[in-house]
C-alpha cells in the first residue's frame, strides 16, 4: 500500500481509538452529577475511569502528533482553522484532567463540588465539540487556494455540525452509562443501566437523522453511493443492537456493540473524507488531500517503521491495564484512590 | 495590529508555565521510584510511607504537567501554522514518537501505579513507577530532539519552500540534543531533590517525624549533589557548543558587543541596546575565552560583528535578540546553579561528618531554596528560546514568518487571556494542595489489612 494511504488509515485509527476510549470517560464525566447522589457514589464513578482516562487522552495527543508528522498541512490548516473550538476543548480538557486528580485531595464540600463541575463541563464540552469538528470536516469548510481556513468561528456552528455535536454527545453519554453499569454494583449499577436505557433512544434517533442529513450535506452520494456499503450500515446496526443488549442486561455485550457503533461511525467519516483530509467548500481543487498535504516519502517511511514496532507494544500494555482493572469498583473507601 | 508579539507571549507563558511542572515530574518520579525500590528490597514500612507521601505530591504536580502539555502540542498548529507547514516533515516526527513511546508509557503505568497498590505484586508495582520515570524522561529526549532542530538544524534539505528530512539519524544524533538533553533532565533531577530537601527541612524544623524526613533529606541530598554537579558540567559543554553554533546567543548572554581575543567575562553590565554598547560594565579579562575554549585565549565573536556577518549571509534585518533578557537569564540561571551546588555540597559534607544536618537558623532558608531550581529552569529556557530570536528555526525561518496568517489579533488575545486566567486559577489550586499535603506530613501508618483483604497472589 502507498504510504500516504497507510498514514491516512493510521491517523483514522488513532482518532477512532481516541473516540472509543475517551468517549466512555467523557460519558462518565457527564453523568457524574446525575448518577452520583452522594460523595461516595461520586468517588466510585470517578474511580471507574481513574486508571484509564489519562492513557485514553494520549490517543488524541498521538493522533495530533501523527497528523503533524505525516500531513503537516492538514495539521496546520485544521488547528489554525478550528482555532476557537480547539481552544475551548483545550481549556475543558485541562480543567477536567486536573479535576480528576485534585477533587478528592481535599475534604471541603465547596472544593469537591467545584472540581465535580469541572469534570462535568470538562467532559460535556469536548464531547459536543468533537462531533461539531468532525461533522465540519466531512461537510467541507472554506479553504482558500493557499490551504488556509477563511471561514471564521460562526461558520463552524452550522445546523449539520451542531447535529454532529449532539450525536457525539449522546453517543458518548450512552457509552459512559454502559461502562458505569459494567464497572459498578448495587444501586449505582442499576441507575447507570437505567440511564443507558433512557439515553439509547435519543442517541439512535440522532444517529439516523444525522445519517440522512449526511446525504444532503456531504458528497457521500458521489463517494459511497445510495447504498453506502457495509461499514456505515454496520454502524447503525450496532447502535440498534446495543439497545437490545441493554434491555437484556448484558452489560459486556452492550458495551462492545456500542464501541463498535462508534468505531464504524468514525470509519464512515474517514471513508467519506478519503482521499481528502480537509474538504474545501469554496473549490474542490483547493481541498487538502493525502498527496498535497503529506510529508515527503522519507519521513513517512521512518514513521511507518516506528509505528510498526511500537503501536503493537502500546496496544498490549494498555490492553493489559484494562485486564488488571477488570473488576467492578467496590465501595470501600480505602480502595478509592481518587 | 501585528499578532506576532501576542503569539510569542502566548508561547512564552504557556511554555514557561508547562515547565514549572515538568522538571519536578522528571526528578520526583525517579526519587519516588528509588524510595519504592528501597521499600521492596528492605520491606521497611518507612520507605513505603515515603513512597506514598512523596508520591502524593508527585501526582498533584504530574496532573498539571500533563494537561498543560496538550496545549504545547496543539499551539504549533493553532498559532504557528506557517511554521508547522515549513518544518512538519521534520518537527512532527519526534512529537509523534514522543506521544507513542513516552506519553503512553507514563500515563498507562501511572494509572497502574496509583490504582494498583493492591492489585499488582510488589515487584510489578515497583516496575510501574520505574516505567513512569523512564517514560517521563524519554519524553524529554524526544521533545528536545524537536527543539534542537530549531537551535541547530541537521539532516534536512529545503524542497519547495519546505524543510524536508533527509536523515532521521542526523536529527536524533544532532550534537545539540546531547548537550541539551542531559542538561534538562539533570535540572529536573535537581528540582526533585531540592523539592524534597526543602519540604523535609520545613518538617524537621517543626520537629515532625524526624526519622522520616531525615531519611528523605539524606536521599534527596545525595541525589541532588550529584545532579547539580553534573548539570553545571554539562551546562559548561552546552555553553561551549553555543559559542560554536549560536554565537549570537552567547554574545547576548555576555553583553559582548565587539569580538574579543582573548575575550572578557562580564561581571556586571548595564548596556545600551540601541547603540549596542556598554553604559557601565565590569569585566574580567580572559575568563570568557576560558569558558568558551578551556584556555586563556581564543576569539569570542561580539554582537556588532555577528550582526554585520548575518546581514551579508541572510540579508538586511535585525539579528540581535534581547540582550537584557539573555544577559540576566544567563546570570540568574548560573547563579542559582552554583548556589544549589554550594547548599547541597555543604549539607552533604555535614552529613558525611556525622553532624546534625538541620540545625537552627542556618537552615530556615532551605524551604525557600525550592525556588532556586525553578528560577534556573525558567531562565534557562528564556535564554534558549529568546536568545535564538529573531529566528524560530536558526538560519532557516524567522519567527515573524511563522505565525498563522488567518488567526487574528483578537483571536490570539482571547486565547491569551483565557489561558492566563485558567492557568492562574490552577496554579493557585495546585500550590494550595501541595502546601496542604506537604504540611500535613505522611500518614501515620499505612492501613494494615487483614488476611481476608489480601489478594490471592500476595
Amino acid at each position: 500500500m502507498e504510504l500516504n494511504t497507510l498514514w491516512f488509515i493510521l491517523i483514522g485509527v488513532l482518532y477512532t481509538g481516541y473516540l472509543v476510549l475517551e468517549g466512555f470517560d467523557f460519558g462518565v464525566g457527564i453523568l457524574l452529577p446525575f448518577l452520583g447522589k452522594n460523595d461516595t457514589q461520586r468517588r466510585m464513578i470517578i474511580n471507574t475511569v481513574g486508571p484509564h482516562w489519562d492513557g485514553n487522552e494520549v490517543w488524541l495527543i498521538t493522533a495530533g502528533g501523527a497528523t503533524f508528522a505525516a500531513f503537516p498541512h492538514w495539521y496546520a490548516t485544521m488547528f489554525s482553522g478550528f482555532y476557537l473550538p480547539l481552544f475551548i476543548i483545550l481549556i475543558a480538557l485541562i480543567i477536567r484532567g486536573v479535576a480528576f486528580e485534585f477533587r478528592s485531595k481535599d475534604n471541603h464540600p465547596f472544593w469537591r463540588s467545584f472540581w465535580d463541575w469541572g469534570i462535568f463541563f470538562g467532559s460535556l464540552i469536548p464531547a459536543l465539540l468533537w462531533g461539531v469538528a468532525f461533522a465540519n470536516l466531512i461537510r467541507g469548510v472554506p479553504i482558500d487556494a493557499n490551504m488556509n481556513y477563511v471561514g471564521g468561528f460562526w461558520n463552524l456552528l452550522n445546523p449539520y455540525a451542531l447535529l454532529g455535536g449532539l450525536l457525539s454527545l449522546t453517543g458518548f453519554m450512552l457509552h459512559g452509562a454502559i461502562f458505569l453499569a459494567l464497572k459498578t454494583t448495587g444501586r449505582l449499577h442499576d441507575n447507570a443501566r437505567n440511564a443507558a436505557m433512557r439515553i439509547w433512544l435519543p442517541a439512535i434517533l440522532i444517529l439516523m437523522v444525522f445519517t440522512v442529513f449526511t446525504y444532503f450535506e456531504t458528497d457521500v452520494l458521489i463517494k459511497l453511493g445510495v447504498n453506502p456499503g457495509v461499514i456505515p450500515i454496520a454502524a447503525v446496526l450496532c447502535g440498534l443492537v446495543t439497545g437490545w443488549f441493554i434491555r437484556q442486561k448484558r452489560d459486556g455485550w452492550a458495551f462492545t456493540l456500542n464501541a463498535l457503533a462508534i468505531v464504524f461511525s468514525s470509519a464512515t467519516l474517514f471513508l467519506i473524507l478519503f482521499p481528502r483530509v480537509m474538504i474545501s467548500s469554496l473549490n474542490p481543487a483547493w481541498s487538502l488531500t493525502i498527496q498535497n498535504s503529506a510529508s515527503a516519502p522519507y519521513t513517512l517511511k521512518v514513521m511507518t517503521i516506528v509505528a510498526a514496532i511500537f503501536v503493537p507494544i502500546v496496544l498490549l500494555y494498555q490492553g493489559w491495564t484494562y485486564w488488571v482493572f477488570r473488576k467492578r469498583i467496590s465501595e470501600r473507601l480505602e480502595d478509592l484512590h481518587y | 495590529m501585528n499578532p506576532t508579539p501576542l503569539a510569542q507571549w502566548q508561547f512564552a507563558i504557556t511554555s514557561v508555565y508547562h515547565f514549572f511542572f515538568v522538571p519536578l515530574t522528571l526528578g520526583l518520579s525517579v526519587l519516588v521510584a528509588i524510595m519504592e525500590t528501597l521499600y521492596v528490597r528492605t520491606g521497611r514500612d518507612l520507605y513505603k510511607r515515603m513512597t506514598k507521601f512523596w508520591g502524593k505530591l508527585f501526582l498533584i504536580n504530574f496532573a498539571m504537567g500533563v494537561v498543560t502539555g496538550i496545549v504545547q502540542e496543539f499551539q504549533f498548529g493553532m498559532n504557528w501554522s506557517e511554521y508547522s507547514r515549513f518544518v512538519g516533515n521534520i518537527f512532527g516526527a519526534p512529537l509523534a514518537i514522543e506521544a507513542l513511546l513516552a506519553f503512553f508509557l507514563e500515563s498507562t503505568f501511572l494509572g497502574l501505579w496509583i490504582f494498583g497498590w493492591d492489585k499488582l505484586s510488589k515487584k510489578m508495582h515497583l516496575a510501574a513507577i520505574w516505567l513512569v520515570a523512564f517514560g517521563s524522561n524519554l519524553s524529554a529526549l524526544w521533545i528536545l530532539i524537536a527543539n534542537s532542530f530549531m537551535q541547530q538544524p541537521t539532516g534536512y534539505a529545503i524542497e519547495n519552500g519546505q524543510a524536508v528530512m533527509t536523515s532521521f539519524w542526523a536529527l536524533v544524533a544532532n550534537p545539540h540534543v546531547w548537550v541539551q538533553f542531559p542538561h534538562t533532565v539533570l535540572s529536573g533531577f535537581t528540582t526533585g531533590a531540592f523539592f524534597v530537601m526543602g519540604i523535609s527541612v520545613y518538617q524537621l524544623l517543626r520537629k515532625k517525624e524526624p526519622e522520616f524526613f531525615n531519611r528523605s533529606f539524606e536521599l534527596a541530598n545525595v541525589f541532588g549533589v550529584i545532579s547539580v554537579l553534573l548539570v553545571i558540567l554539562v551546562g559548561h559543554s552546552q555553553g561551549q557548543h553555543m559559542v560554536r553554533v549560536q554565537p549570537m546567543k552567547m554574545a547576548a548572554a555576555e553583553a559582548l558587543w565587539q569580538s574579543e581575543d582573548p575575550a572578557s567575562f562580564s561581571l556586571f553590565t548595564i548596556g545600551d541596546e540601541k547603540n549596542l554598547d556598554d553604559v557601565f560594565a565590569i569585566r574580567i579579562p580572559r575568563v570568557l575565552s576560558l569558558l568558551a575554549y578551556n584556555r586563556l585565549d581564543g576569539e569570542v565573536k561580539g554582537i556588532r560583528d555577528l550582526q554585520a556577518e548575518y546581514e551579508t549571509l541572510y540579508g538586511p534585518g535585525n539579528y540581535v535578540p534581547s540582550v537584557f533578557t539573555a544577559y540576566w537569564s544567563f546570570r540568574i540561571m548560573v547563579g542559582s546553579g552554583f548556589l544549589m551546588l554550594f547548599l547541597s555540597a555543604w549539607t552533604l559534607f555535614r552529613m558525611m561528618r556525622g553532624l546534625p544536618v538541620v540545625v537552627g537558623k542556618y537552615f530556615k532558608f532551605f524551604p525557600l531554596a525550592i525556588l532556586l531550581p525553578y528560577a534556573a529552569n525558567t531562565t534557562g529556557w528564556l535564554l534558549t528560546e529568546m536568545g535564538r530570536q529573531p529566528w524560530v528555526v536558526f538560519g532557516l525561518m524567522k519567527t515573524a514568518d511563522a505565525v498563522s496568517p488567518t488567526v487574528s489579533f483578537g483571536h490570539i488575545l482571547t486565547t491569551l487571556i483565557g489561558f492566563t486566567l485558567v492557568y492562574g486559577l490552577l496554579m493557585g489550586a495546585d500550590l494550595y494542595l501541595l502546601a496542604k499535603h506537604a504540611k500535613a506530613g505522611p500518614e501515620i501508618q499505612t492501613p494494615t489489612r487483614t488476611v481476608n483483604d489480601q489478594a490471592y497472589w500476595e
